[in-house]
């Protein structure tokens, strides 16, 4: 069978690609979908150590449903707060997008 | 069990029996055995979209007082296959600068969707692709392939008319998709169960006898689902050219076009088996595979009645179906979820059960009726008079140039 | 190699190669579209985890949802179409070099524990993880209070959203 050690291998390589997505990139949305990759390897970490460790207790398929919502609430909002800076800065370049610094 | 038990079973059976004759290891058979159902059930599908297609041009011609077509074969049967043949042959356009990966999948893509939907339909007691216990969040998941299916369409076509084509009809597919499926946890709520087989299981009396006003509404949101009159800004020939699919030739063009018409049978389908008891009929305990045809006289009943809306009604503005969406359906959608719910819990195992439920919502909709009176009456009294004009007089009889 | 082994490597290797295109491409679009591929490796991993609500959840919240909006957001952030905009940053090799130190030291840290190598332990048959996680997520003695507080998120994101991504000029 598939031992603990290959999800938790995948679960670490697919967070360290999106790690690298998040700081290698300038453009904003393709951050936040750095993000969502660590987001689904974290998920997938729960699920595992859920499936392993502990089957009876529910608590991790519950933990994984909260952070489904998290996920979903953070794009939404973090998508509103890119496509309003867009419409006054025309630009999302991470880099670009310094209005507090003088 | 003889053949007319269960013919499913028997021929299964006799193909690993085949299968363990020449010797082959157990993963393979089951693979294989698992492979054919697979290709039965995908296959019945996309059979069906051939009759399926005859059958909506028949219909609708009918309702337009014509006789539909009926040259090609006796009554036209074969004029699908006549279609299928001319768009074969028609030259497969690819216009430059489109994106070729994506614009070569999202047709398929599109099919896909909705054969997917066929793996967990009950046919018959017994009869299922596969019965997991997520049916109907299952069926609500693999709608949103159809939906990336639109929006890849859309942009790989490089063309700002299928993109602005694709937008609405991602706005739409997404905003439908909430009423819908808050509809689709009444039936959920009723069985106790989000298994397919469980909700037909249960189905002991009708759903649609203990709430009418869901499954009318589930009708009306999945009409906009799968994008057909009055909803069809998204593909009208004379709305936004041609939509999505402006840029399609030939069979893919074809594929679009076939899986729309599987996803309204299925939509028929969904419907039949939601709430008017899926295979449940007379004479089930004799010969349990009678229940297909039950399945599929429901789902032509509701498929007849999508191309009858189709047939009869004007379009709908996409702003109005929007507003209608969210400010209507929603809220209404939700509040019969709260009455079903605490009615359910309130008058379970009673007697009057059934009464009770049907009750809710005659009174839900009563309600919603004079709501949309007030809000029709504020909305004629705001509206502008219309100003009288100077109109062009025509020349006094008689005078002729 | 069992075939379910066979199958988690496919799997596998189909959500990095696509998770490596989606932080590597130029072309948000596809990057987006590969996003939506690595999404549903993700389902199909929960579902050889024996979690299938959550699998047809992740297809549903994930694919469904957040990938379109991905989507649209590119599309509607896009500068002009002509002028070629830089999507990664300039030394990028330096980045790629700290995560493949990240990723050495937690393989290496996770090595070290003795589970890490466990096989899964047996579940009865005929246990509904679906109705079990429904009861916990409303039970008093289970989950509802994050259950709640989800739900006050969700409604504070979505007027969030909503009053942030108005269009402009209304109040002027």
């Amino acid at each position: 069978m598939i031992p603990l050690s290959w999800y938790l291998v995948l679960s670490a390589a697919l967070f360290s690609i999106g790690f690298y997505g998040v700081l290698s990139r300038k453009n904003s949305v393709a951050i936040l979908m750095g993000l969502e990759l660590m987001l689904n390897a974290v998920n997938v970490n729960i699920v595992a150590f859920w499936r392993f460790l502990a089957p009876e207790n529910i608590a991790g398929q519950a933990f994984a449903v909260i952070v489904f919502a998290v996920a979903a609430a953070e794009v939404a909002v973090g998508l509103a707060l890119v496509i309003s800076i867009y419409r006054r800065q025309k630009t999302v370049a991470a880099d670009e997008i310094d209005l507090m610094k003088w | 069990m003889t053949f007319w038990d269960d013919p499913i079973a028997l021929i299964g059976q006799w193909i690993v029996d085949l299968m363990v004759q020449l010797n082959l290891p157990t993963n393979l058979i089951v693979f294989i055995s698992t492979l054919v159902g697979v290709i039965v059930v995908a296959s019945f599908g996309l059979i069906a979209v051939i009759f399926l297609i005859w059958l909506e041009r028949k219909v609708a011609a009918r309702f337009q007082d014509r006789l539909g077509p009926n040259r090609a074969g006796p009554y036209g049967l074969l004029q699908t296959l006549a279609d299928i043949i001319k768009l074969i042959t028609k030259e497969d356009i690819t216009p430059a600068k489109a994106d070729k990966i994506a614009f070569n999948i999202a047709p398929v893509l599109s099919v896909v969707a909705v054969l997917l939907i066929w793996a967990v339909i009950p046919f018959a007691p017994g009869w299922i692709g596969t019965d997991i216990n997520v049916g109907v969040l299952y069926i609500a998941a693999v709608g949103s392939f159809g939906i990336v299916s639109v929006l890849m369409a859309g942009w790989s076509s490089n063309n700002k008319y299928a993109l602005l084509g694709a937008f609405r009809a991602v706005a739409q597919l997404i905003s439908y998709e909430v009423p819908m499926l808050i509809t689709l946890l009444i039936p959920v709520l009723l069985a106790r169960t989000m298994g397919m087989m469980g909700i037909v299981e249960a189905q002991s009396t009708w759903f649609v006898l203990l709430a009418p006003l869901p499954a009318f509404l589930f009708l009306l949101s999945s009409i906009a689902e799968i994008g057909r009159t009055p909803f069809d800004l998204l593909e009208a020939e004379s709305e936004i050219v041609a939509g999505f699919h402006t840029e399609y030739t030939g069979m893919k063009f074809g594929l679009f076009f076939a899986g729309e018409f599987l996803h309204a049978f299925t939509v028929g389908v969904l419907t039949a088996i939601f709430f008017f008891g899926g295979w449940r009929g007379p004479f089930l305990d004799q010969l349990p595979w009678l229940g297909v045809f039950y399945l599929m006289a429901k789902a032509l009943l509701g498929y007849f009645i999508v191309m009858w809306v189709r047939s009869t009604l004007p379009r709908i503005r996409i702003d109005h179906m929007l507003a209608f969406n969210w400010k209507f359906l929603t809220p209404l959608s939700l509040a019969l979820l709260i009455v079903t719910a605490i009615l359910d819990k309130a008058f379970e195992g009673s007697g009057s059960h059934t009464i009770a439920l049907f009750a809710g919502n005659v009174l839900i909709f009563l309600v919603s009726l004079v709501a949309l009176r007030q809000v029709s009456r504020r909305q004629q009294a705001a509206r502008k008079p219309f100003k009288k004009r100077k109109v062009a007089k025509a020349p006094a009889a008689g005078k002729a140039s | 190699m069992t075939p379910i082994q066979g199958v988690f490597l496919i799997t596998a290797a189909a959500i990095l190669w696509s998770a490596y295109m989606v932080v590597t491409r130029d072309n948000l679009i596809h990057s987006a579209l590969y996003l939506i591929i690595t999404l549903f490796g993700v389902a199909v991993l929960f579902v050889l985890l024996e979690a299938g609500f959550l699998a047809v959840v992740q297809v549903l919240v994930y694919i469904g949802a957040i990938a379109i909006l991905m989507i649209f957001a590119v599309m509607l952030t896009r500068g002009d179409v002509d002028k070629l905009e830089q999507v990664s940053i300039a030394n990028s090799g330096f980045v790629a070099m700290i995560s493949i130190l990240f990723f050495s030291t937690l393989i290496l840290l996770m090595g070290q524990w003795p589970a890490f190598s466990s096989t899964a332990p047996e579940l009865e048959a005929g246990r509904d993880t679906v109705v079990e996680l429904g009861t916990a997520l409303v039970s008093p003695k289970g989950y509802v209070i994050p259950f709640e507080v989800a739900s006050v998120l969700l409604l504070a994101a979505l007027i969030g959203a909503l009053y942030v991504a108005r269009p402009q000029g209304k109040g002027k």
